[in-house]
């Protein structure tokens, strides 16, 4: 899982009302290259938390991103930060570690890459 | 070149895992027919609810790759298995996505809501008693309850709230899950839909549908359900008889 799909996740137990941002336990993170695609990440970066972002990544050993939002102008003029950004968002690869929901600490496992979001019953 | 879609020798698979099947064709082939339209489309975020093998959001990839860079792929299955095994699938063929296990998509639910620009659908469509669906294990890969519609009416709100403004979702149903209802109901939500690809097999007569919003208001209010429901009834026979002839 990718810090996109990170910034995406909220937990759902009932009766929580912030579910989100989940805090990242990394066990392992690897890193895969991905085509650089700027149109992409502008897309993008209107949907994106920031904070939730900023802090998953430093998580993941990742601390280049700036700690307050950019404002989005940079997104045409600044290529070194979108450059950062695409890797951030597109190359570190949460394989495992956990989930860790903010308000009730329920942790959720992540294997091979894969974040297990089940509930229990009682959850539901 | 024809395009490329996802080859059965690289399926990965599992007992516990729904293999690539007549519904999973049929539905990667309505997404070959509609290719043009998805690439014109020019998606940013789509995902698969209910991925299996990973046969179906691999073919997708595939499909758009060339044309459409810069996608992000998610699909999610409550099989812990069927996740792992789409994971492989994906990697055989040399693709990604972030696949997550969880019930339809409700931990994407609340930040995804209004982004997914296209959704894919092969659900537990298979009419079956109710104490079936959901269960551990391959049986909730295909048991639907009563009429098949169980899973599948609870996945049309999420997919609702999901899509885009310009979003599209593709499905696949069984004419015994009565698909002039389904049409009906999106339609009362302000969805026009088609019928992408009809294919009678020996069990079963399969349908994919196509969903998108409709701008027309005005038809929307003009037109009564008895009416809507005959016009799908005769659209779908006419493309019946096509396949026979
Ligand atoms: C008919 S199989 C389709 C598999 C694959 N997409 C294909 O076309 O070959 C339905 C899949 O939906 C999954 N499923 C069933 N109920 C679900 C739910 N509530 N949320 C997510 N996935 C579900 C099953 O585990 C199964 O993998």
């Amino acid at each position: 899982m990718r810090l996109i799909t990170h910034n995406m996740l909220s937990c759902n137990i009932k009766g929580v009302a912030n579910g989100f941002p989940l805090l990242i336990e990394a066990g392992k993170v690897i890193e895969k290259e991905v085509d650089f695609n700027p149109d992409f990440l502008r897309h993008m970066f209107a949907k994106i938390e920031w904070k939730a972002l900023v802090e998953g990544a430093r998580s993941m050993g990742y601390a280049e991103l700036p700690e307050d939002s950019p404002d989005a102008t940079v997104l045409d003029s600044d290529e070194s930060f979108l450059k950062k950004l695409h890797h951030a968002l597109l190359e570190l690869h949460l394989e495992e570690g956990a989930l860790v929901c903010p308000e009730t600490g329920r942790k959720f496992p992540v294997n091979k890459g894969i974040p297990n979001m089940l509930l229990h019953e009682d959850e539901v | 070149m024809p395009s490329r879609i996802a080859e059965i020798r690289l399926v990965s698979s599992h007992r516990e895992v729904y293999e690539p099947c007549d519904d999973s064709f049929a539905l990667v082939d309505a997404l070959l027919a509609d290719r043009t339209n998805l690439i014109d489309h020019n998606p940013k975020i789509c995902m698969e609810i209910g991925c299996g093998s990973g046969y179906v959001i691999t073919s997708l990839i595939l499909l758009l790759k060339n044309e459409v860079p810069g996608v992000h792929y998610l699909a999610t299955d409550t099989n812990p298995i069927a996740t792992r095994v789409t994971k492989e699938t994906l990697q055989a063929h040399g693709v990604d996505a972030d696949v997550i296990c969880t019930d339809i998509a409700s931990c994407l639910e609340k930040r995804l809501a209004g982004s997914v620009d296209v959704i894919v659908v092969n659900p537990p469509y298979v009419p079956t008693p109710e104490y079936e669906v959901g269960m551990e294990g391959i049986a909730s890969a295909w048991a639907g309850g009563e009429n098949g519609r169980t899973v599948i009416d609870k996945i049309l709100p999420v997919v609702d709230l999901l899509l885009s403004e310009k979003g599209w979702f593709y499905l696949v149903t069984l004419t015994s899950n009565f698909p002039a209802e389904i049409c009906l109901m999106m339609r009362k939500k302000g969805y026009a839909s088609r019928i992408v690809v009809q294919r009678s097999t020996e069990e079963e007569n399969l349908l994919i549908l196509k969903f998108w919003r409709d701008k027309d208001e005005e038809s929307l209010k003009k037109e009564t359900s008895s009416s809507f429901v005959s016009q799908f009834s005769r659209s779908l026979s006419s493309l019946m008889e096509k396949q026979w002839r």
